[in-house]
C-alpha cells in the first residue's frame, strides 16, 4: 500500500514535470529544480556528502545522501561512478559501496584510499567536507553475492580491496536469517592493525558473529614483517578453499595469481573478482600498418586522428566530445558506446572486433583503421 | 616589422596586397603564447563564472515569467519583461553562443557542453554549430566562403557582386532586425547551398522539418502556453514575451553586425587564404573582426562578443577571459602594425549602417582585390 503510494506519487510528479517541460523547452523543468537543490535533478543525478569519517591515516569514509535521480544498488558489492569537480573539471571514478543496498534516497557510503598522486582519491579522502555535492552514476557491477547467499564463502581481500566485501559482510550481518551451516571466512591483508581499513569493525564481527571468521595478514607489522599475502598460504588458512564460493578484491598481482590458481584447478566458475586498477596494455600491433586512424563521432560531428594505440575515450576527449566514462580502465562499462563503422582493437587483449551496432568500451579500445562512433 | 601590412587600413591603395609577411609567424607564436597562458590558468574560477551565469539566467527567467503571470499590473509587466529580456539575451549570447563554441567543454560536464547544449532559439543547436562554428569561424570574411559576410542577402563588401536588389538592403535589414532569430533559423537551413549543390535536398528537408518543429515549440511556449496560464493577464503576458523576443533579436542583430562590418574591417578573397599558416589565419581573424568598447555589463550582455577580435583569434577560450587578454592582444597586434578596430557601441553601429547603405550602391570604381573593406575610394 505504502509502496503503491510512493510509486504513484513519483509517477504523478513525473507527469507534471513532463507537462512543465513544454514551458521550459529547450531546458527541462528538472534544470530549474536543480537550481533550488542539485539533488532534485533526475537528469544529472547527484548526492550530498553528509559525513566524513577517517578510517585510517589515508582512507576516509564518505556518507552520501543521494538525490532523486540516483539508481541505488540492488546487490551488496556493487559500485557507483562518482563525479568530482576539481579545478573546474569534472572527473569520474568508480567506488564500491560499503553499505548494503538501501531504498531510493537512503544514504550510502563509500570508502576511499588516497593514492600518493591520485587526483580524485586525494580529493575525496582528504579535502571533501560535509555539504559538498558529488555527481553520481547508477550503481552497478557484477561483483556481488548471489541471492540467496551461498552457505560457505571465502573472501580474499587486500588493502582497500576490502570495500565491496565490507558491503557484503554488512548485508549478511544485517540480513538476519542465514541458512544453517553458513560459514564465512575473510582472509584480509593490510600493512598492520592500525592501517587496516574497518579493522575494529571486522574484529568485533569476528567476536560477535558465530558464522564469521577473520584471518588478518599483516605485511609490515612485528619484528619480522610477513610480506605480501600469497596463495601459498591459502591451504593452511582455509583447507577447504576449493569447496567455497570465493570473492577476491585487491591489487592486480593478487587477482592475477588467484585467477590462475583457480583456473588450473578447474574452479574458475567459483571465483569472482573485482579489479580496481588498470591492466598493463597489450603490446601494440608492431611496425606494420598506419600508426594513426581517422575517428569520427557521428552525433557530435567531430572527426579526429588517433593513434592506433590510443584509447578512443582519450581521442574523443582530446577532440572535445562529451565522452561517457567511468573507471577508464575497462571495468565499469560506463564508457560503452555504439560502434557505427570500422573495427577496434582491445588494448588489453589485442583482440580485434567490430560489427556495426557493437557496443564497445572506448576506454580500452583503439581504432584499427577508420572508425565511427555514435557519440 | 610587417612590411607588407597597410599601416593605415583606410589608405585607398589599389596595390594593397594581402598582408603576407614572414612576421605572421612571429605573430602566431606571440598569440599562441597568450592562449597557452590562459589554458594554464583556466580552472575553478572560470567554472564558477559560467555556473553563476547559468544560475542568474534561470533565476531571471523564472522571476520574469512569474511577474508576467500577473502583468495586468503595469509594474509587474515592466519588471517581468525586463527580467525576461535580460534572461533571453544571456541565454542567447553568453550561454548559448559560447557554450556551443565549446568554450566550456574542458569542464567535461555534460550539463554544460557543446555537444549537449540546446538553446531558446528556433534554429536547432546542430544547424547553428555547422554554419557558425564550422563555416563562419573557418572562413571568416572570405568572400564566397563566409556566408555570414552579408548572410547571403546583404552586400557587405566591394568584392561581392552588386545586384539591383541591394538597393533595398537598408530597408530589409531594418525590417528584418526585429525578427533576427527567425531569419537566422532560415539562414541556417542553407537553401543557397542546395541551389549550389553543396547540400543534398534530402538533408535540407530534414533540417527544415527540425527547424519548424523547434520553432513551433519555442513559439508555443511564449505565445500560447504562458499567456494561457496567465489567465486574466494573458494579453499583457503575450506582449511581454513578444517584447522580450524582439528586444533580444534587435540586440543580437546589433552585436553581430558590429562584430564584422564596422569601418576598418577587411574582407578577403579565397586565393588569399590558400595555404594559410596558423599565423596568417590569426592575421585574417584580427583584420576581419571589430570590438565594442564598454563596461562589464555591456561585455556580459554581448556574450563578450564585444571582444570579437579576441573571440575570433581564440574561439574556444572561455569568454570571461577575453577582457583580461584584450590589452595584450591589442599590444601584440599594434606592435605588428595590424589595426585593432574598436569603438563605442554607437559609433560602431553607425559605421555598420553606413556600410550597409554604401554597399547598397554599386562600386563607384572597380575594386582591387584585397582592398580594405568599407573604404569608398571616390
Ligand atoms: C569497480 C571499482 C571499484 C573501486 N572501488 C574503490 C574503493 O572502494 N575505494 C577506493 O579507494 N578505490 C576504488 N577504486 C579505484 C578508484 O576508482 C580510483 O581508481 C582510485 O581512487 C584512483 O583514482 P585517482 O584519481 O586518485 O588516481 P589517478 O590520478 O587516476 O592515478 C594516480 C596514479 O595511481 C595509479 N592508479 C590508479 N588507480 C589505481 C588503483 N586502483 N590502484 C593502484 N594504482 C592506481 C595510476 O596509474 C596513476 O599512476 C575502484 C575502482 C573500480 C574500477
Ligand atoms: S570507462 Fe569503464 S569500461 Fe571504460
Amino acid at each position: 500500500m505504502a509502496l503503491h503510494r510512493i510509486v504513484w506519487s513519483e509517477g504523478v510528479v513525473r507527469l507534471v514535470l513532463t507537462a512543465v517541460d513544454r514551458l521550459t523547452t529547450p531546458l527541462l523543468a528538472d534544470d530549474y529544480l536543480a537550481l533550488a537543490d542539485p539533488l532534485l535533478s533526475r537528469r544529472w543525478p547527484a548526492g550530498r556528502v553528509t559525513q566524513v569519517r577517517a578510517e585510517t591515516a589515508d582512507a576516509t569514509t564518505l556518507v552520501i545522501r543521494p538525490g532523486r535521480g540516483w539508481r541505488p544498488a540492488r546487490m551488496a558489492g556493487q559500485y557507483v561512478p562518482v563525479g568530482v569537480r576539481i579545478d573546474g573539471v569534472l572527473h569520474w571514478r568508480t567506488y564500491s559501496l560499503t553499505t548494503p543496498p538501501g531504498r531510493p534516497g537512503e544514504p550510502f557510503s563509500i570508502t576511499v584510499r588516497a593514492l600518493p598522486d591520485g587526483r580524485v582519491s586525494q580529493h575525496l579522502a582528504h579535502r571533501v567536507r560535509p555539504g559538498e555535492v558529488l555527481r553520481l552514476g547508477p550503481a552497478q557491477g557484477e561483483f556481488h553475492l548471489p541471492d540467496p547467499p551461498p552457505g560457505r564463502l571465502l573472501l580474499l581481500t587486500a588493502g582497500i580491496g576490502i570495500t565491496p566485501v565490507m558491503a557484503m559482510l554488512r548485508a549478511l550481518a544485517a540480513g538476519g536469517r542465514l541458512a544453517a551451516g553458513t560459514d564465512v571466512l575473510l582472509v584480509h591483508s593490510a600493512p598492520d592493525p592500525a592501517r587496516t581499513v574497518f579493522g575494529p569493525e571486522l574484529r568485533a564481527m569476528d567476536q560477535r558473529l558465530p558464522w564469521f571468521r577473520l584471518y588478518e595478514h599483516h605485511t609490515r607489522a612485528g619484528a619480522r614483517p610477513a610480506g605480501h599475502l600469497t596463495l601459498a598460504r591459502l591451504p593452511a588458512v582455509c583447507p577447504d578453499w576449493r569447496e567455497r564460493a570465493t570473492f577476491v578484491c585487491g591489487p592486480a598481482a593478487l587477482l592475477e595469481s588467484a585467477r590462475r590458481r583457480w583456473a588450473v584447478e578447474g574452479l574458475a566458475g567459483r571465483l569472482h573478482f573485482e579489479r580496481f586498477c588498470p591492466l598493463p596494455p597489450a603490446p601494440s600491433l608492431g611496425g606494420t600498418g598506419p600508426q594513426t586512424a581517422r575517428v569520427s563521432f557521428a552525433a557530435s560531428g567531430v572527426e579526429t586522428a588517433a593513434g592506433t594505440g590510443t584509447p578512443l575515450l582519450e581521442a574523443g576527449e582530446a577532440a572535445g566530445v562529451a565522452m561517457p566514462s567511468g573507471c577508464r580502465m575497462g571495468i565499469c562499462f560506463g564508457c560503452v558506446s555504439p560502434l557505427l563503422h570500422g573495427r577496434v582493437r582491445d588494448l588489453r587483449t589485442g583482440e580485434v572486433r567490430g560489427e556495426p551496432g557493437d557496443l564497445i568500451q572506448t576506454c580500452v579500445s583503439a581504432a584499427c583503421g577508420p572508425v565511427t562512433l555514435d557519440l | 616589422m610587417a612590411t607588407a601590412l597597410p599601416t593605415d587600413p583606410a589608405a585607398p591603395d589599389p596595390s594593397d596586397a594581402p598582408p603576407r609577411s614572414t612576421d605572421t609567424e612571429a605573430l602566431g607564436r606571440e598569440l599562441d603564447r597568450i592562449r597557452a597562458e590562459v589554458l594554464a590558468r583556466r580552472g575553478a574560477e572560470d567554472a564558477r563564472y559560467i555556473h553563476t551565469v547559468v544560475a542568474v539566467h534561470r533565476r531571471l527567467e523564472v522571476g520574469g515569467r512569474l511577474a508576467l503571470a500577473i502583468s495586468l499590473l503595469p509594474p509587474a509587466w515592466l519588471a517581468g519583461t525586463a527580467a525576461l529580456t535580460t534572461a533571453k539575451i544571456l541565454e542567447n549570447l553568453e550561454l548559448g553562443h559560447n557554450i556551443m563554441h565549446g568554450q566550456w567543454d574542458w569542464m567535461r560536464d555534460p550539463a554544460i557542453h557543446s555537444t549537449t547544449w540546446e538553446w531558446d532559439n528556433p534554429t536547432p543547436a546542430y544547424a547553428w554549430k555547422h554554419t557558425h562554428n564550422h563555416i563562419h569561424h573557418t572562413w571568416t570574411n572570405v568572400v564566397g566562403r563566409d556566408r555570414d559576410l552579408g548572410f547571403t542577402v546583404l552586400r557587405m563588401s566591394e568584392e561581392q557582386p552588386w545586384r539591383p536588389v541591394h538597393l533595398l538592403q537598408p530597408f530589409y535589414t531594418a525590417l528584418g532586425a526585429p525578427f533576427f532569430e527567425w531569419l537566422a533559423a532560415l539562414y541556417d537551413l542553407e537553401a543557397d547551398a542546395v541551389l549550389q549543390r553543396r547540400k543534398p535536398l534530402r538533408a535540407f528537408l530534414r533540417d527544415a522539418v527540425n527547424t519548424v518543429c523547434k520553432g513551433a515549440r519555442q513559439a508555443a511556449k511564449d505565445y500560447l502556453l504562458f499567456p494561457l496560464l496567465a489567465g486574466p493577464s494573458a494579453v499583457p503576458c503575450l506582449l511581454g514575451n513578444l517584447t522580450a523576443n524582439t528586444a533580444r533579436s534587435l540586440w543580437a542583430h546589433t552585436v553581430i553586425f558590429c562584430g564584422h562590418f564596422p569601418d576598418g574591417v577587411r574582407s578577403f578573397t579565397e586565393e588569399e587564404t590558400e595555404h594559410e599558416t596558423r599565423g596568417q589565419w590569426y592575421l585574417r581573424q584580427a583584420l576581419g573582426s571589430a570590438n565594442i568598447e564598454g563596461g562589464t555589463a555591456l561585455h556580459v550582455l554581448t556574450g563578450n562578443l564585444s571582444h570579437q577580435i579576441e573571440h575570433h583569434l581564440f574561439p574556444d577560450l572561455p569568454s570571461n577571459r577575453y577582457a583580461e587578454i584584450a590589452p595584450r592582444v591589442r599590444d601584440v597586434l599594434t606592435a605588428h602594425g595590424i589595426p585593432y578596430t574598436t569603438g563605442p557601441l554607437l559609433q560602431q553601429y553607425a559605421s555598420t549602417w553606413a556600410r550597409i547603405c554604401r554597399m547598397a550602391l554599386p562600386n563607384l570604381h572597380r575594386a582591387a582585390p584585397g582592398r580594405p573593406r568599407g573604404e569608398d575610394p571616390a
